[in-house]
């Protein structure tokens, strides 16, 4: 079952990669959320119950809900246009992303590990560079955000992989994610809509030499 | 005694923020100033004795503890200076004091940290308290450095967490769960090596944005050009330090594997390419704050050469990063001065310092000369030795290249630092230039001074401690 849920975990990125309104990554976004809940409502059901209650709300009430709304608000609020504009055209955003989830399946099998499930391996790998990707070719701030998220999700993938005997970790991998994804959305709300009006990263480009 | 010094620090820094009295601030700020250096002394004389299982002295952590306590002095100074030059209002000011209190003990604790965890931690607090300090200003331009650096420094800090669950993976199949340093380099051996190259990978990449080496090395440059000028002095010295160190104790655990020729390969493409880089900047930049940043660059692609090379490197990339704290954090101390003289960081307005600020200039001037690693200075000495530890290794291609590219960085300095220096500066009103007074550039003299002093003649206790922080790595 989780390998379903990691495997339509991979194609979301796969659409995200053709996406071409704000709202279709907002709601990507919000299903890779509730996909990180299944994964991990079955995969950690003999851990404790405190950590269990705290991964879930994690991916239920941050990563599908309060998440999305805020991109969302964000985007009604400082009236971001509703185009992702990449700097590449979407067939090569989706031969460059299926390369990198081949890639990433490739060198999973050369892992000789009885005990890691190389599904999770896969999938954590491709949201990493999947969102890396998106940062480097979209143009608005926005959606190096939500870049940046998918990134997020791929590390919280990682760090149930090795999860279940280390719940610290997990855990304070899980307060990260919380604490820079707040961090980094509140800085948009507040200062950089206020400053620009826009979301339109051409106006922090500035600084260079 | 980490930690009544972190409850104590953090008290510190939560009074400066709620409370926005001037003199109050002051009276905080020299409190934290002492409480610093009480905690240097104990833990310089708690040598290797851990603490609450996640601190631990070691010879490598006291010796850049001590670099931060002595920088720390001036740069709060020098915010004195900036503070009653700007009329800021009180509450961006108490920020701006609070910010450096955090960044201060964050970076202390990050040095001291045994834990590979904890690091990951302070060195993320560090992030947080640095880009407080980036917005100071609080417009448009300091807004999208702010940006960037939070940007890049999320990712690379991501980067690093990546790096520490490959290697809790490789913890795991050897039925361990300690992540402390010292374990990890007892059973380095046993642990998987694909588990662990995959994490030096992230981990490395991770910790660039802190050190300042290609692929990250970006955000840092916009933030020390944004930053006030001592708040930029924390960030071209000690802030890299940590960067390094996080580097340096995953490179410890590596030097126990058959991994250490692959790695030293990675570094050494990372340094050459960082130097590189900086030679470029160097030609094109206009901005004489950019320029140093670029220079600090350049530095720390000179020390992990070092570190690639081994051998004498070792020794010579530790003295080589502490040489290089002094050095550019008294030119950045000097950058407030020049900015107060002309209005501007752009070469085309400066010129002719000379005669504006004697004392000053003299600082820019043997700056210069220490940052070029040119006699008398001791870092010289350092990058002569890391240079015989390049000879002694057989990279002689590399060592030719990075000569050559270190010839073009002189020549690019140079070339700005005497258009500073003597030539006449375009367009120039004299009549409101600002009188500095000499006794403001001390604190520079000292250090400089401190950097001829430790290179030439190391007292006994640095070398035993720097050849104490090499102990594990081979020879």
């Amino acid at each position: 079952m989780t390998n379903v849920l990691l495997i339509v975990f991979s194609m979301s990125l796969i659409y995200l990669s053709i996406a071409n309104r704000l709202m279709s990554y907002v709601k990507i976004l919000a299903f890779q959320g509730i996909l990180l809940f299944g994964v991990s409502f079955i995969e950690l059901g003999e851990m404790n119950p405190l950590n269990l209650t705290f991964i879930l709300l994690e991916t239920v009430i941050f990563k599908a809900l309060a998440v999305p709304l805020f991109l969302n608000y964000v985007i009604k609020r400082n009236a971001i246009t509703r185009e992702a504009e990449p700097y590449v055209p979407n067939f090569i955003s989706l031969i460059i992303v299926t390369t990198i989830v081949v890639a990433t399946f490739l060198l999973s099998n050369t892992i000789e590990d009885s005990q890691l499930n190389k599904v999770y391996f896969v999938a954590a790998l491709s949201a990493l560079f999947t969102g890396l990707y998106i940062i480097g070719t979209r143009k608005k701030i926005l959606t190096h955000v939500m870049g940046f998220l998918v990134i997020e999700n791929g590390v919280f993938i990682l760090s149930l992989a090795v999860g279940n005997e280390m719940p610290l970790l997990v855990n304070t991998g899980i307060l990260l994610d919380l604490f820079i994804t707040v961090l980094l959305l509140g800085i948009f709300v507040n200062k950089i809509g206020d400053v620009l009006g826009s979301g339109d990263v051409d106006q922090l480009r500035n600084l260079k030499d | 005694m980490t930690i009544p010094y972190l409850i104590g620090a953090f008290a510190i820094s939560a009074s400066l923020f709620f409370n926005r009295n001037k003199k109050m601030n002051y009276i905080l700020v020299a409190i934290f100033l002492i409480l610093q250096w009480v905690f240097t002394i104990f833990e310089y004389h708690h040598k290797n004795i851990e603490e609450y299982g996640y601190f631990l002295p070691d010879a490598i952590g006291v010796l850049l503890l001590f670099t931060i306590s002595i920088i720390v002095v001036p740069a709060f100074y020098h915010s004195y200076v900036f503070f009653s030059k700007n009329d800021d209002h009180p509450r961006n000011r108490a920020m701006y004091y609070a910010s450096m209190v955090v960044l201060i003990f964050a970076l202390s604790l990050a040095y001291l940290s045994n834990h590979i965890a904890v690091t990951w931690i302070f060195v993320e607090m560090t992030t947080l308290s640095a880009s407080a300090l980036i917005y100071h200003r609080r417009n448009l331009r300091t807004l999208e450095g702010t940006w960037k650096y939070i940007f890049v420094c999320s990712i690379s800090i991501t980067f690093v967490f990546i790096g520490i669950l490959f290697l809790s993976i490789a913890v795991q199949q050897v039925g361990q769960s300690d992540l402390t340093f010292t374990s990890l380099i007892r059973r380095a051996n046993e642990l998987d090596p694909f588990w662990l190259r995959l994490a030096f990978i992230f981990i490395f990449t991770g910790y660039t944005a802190k050190i300042g080496l290609v692929p990250m090395y970006t955000a840092g440059i916009d933030a020390k050009d944004k930053a006030p000028s001592p708040a930029g002095a924390l960030l071209s010295s000690v802030l890299m330090n940590v960067g390094f160190i996080g580097i340096f104790r995953f490179y410890e655990i590596i030097a126990q594997t058959k991994l250490l020729p692959w790695t030293n390969n990675i570094i050494m493409i990372s340094a050459v390419l960082s130097i590189f880089i900086a030679a470029v900047y160097m030609i094109k930049v206009k901005n004489i704050k950019r320029m140093f940043a670029y220079s600090s660059i350049e530095h720390m692609g000179i020390v992990m050469l070092g570190i690639a090379a081994g051998g004498i490197g070792y020794y010579a990339a530790i003295l080589h990063i502490i040489l290089h704290s002094f050095v550019k954090s008294s030119l950045f101390f000097q950058m407030g001065q020049i900015y107060r003289i002309y209005k501007s960081k752009s070469i085309y307005d400066s010129g002719n310092y000379f005669k504006y600020n004697l004392t000053g200039a003299m600082v820019i001037l043997l700056g210069f000369i220490s940052a070029t690693a040119m006699p008398p200075s001791g870092m010289f000495i350092s990058e002569f030795l890391i240079f015989r530890s390049l000879f002694e290794a057989h990279y002689l291609f590399v060592l030719i290249l990075v000569l050559l590219l270190l010839t073009i960085i002189i020549w690019a300095f140079g070339k700005n630092i005497f258009k500073l220096l003597f030539s006449p500066a375009v367009d120039f009103d004299e009549t409101k230039v600002e009188r500095i007074k000499p006794y403001e550039s001390i604190s520079q003299f000292i250090f400089l001074g401190l950097v001829v002093y430790l290179g030439l003649n190391p007292p006994q206790e640095m070398v035993d401690l720097i050849n104490e922080a090499v102990k594990n790595l081979p020879l």
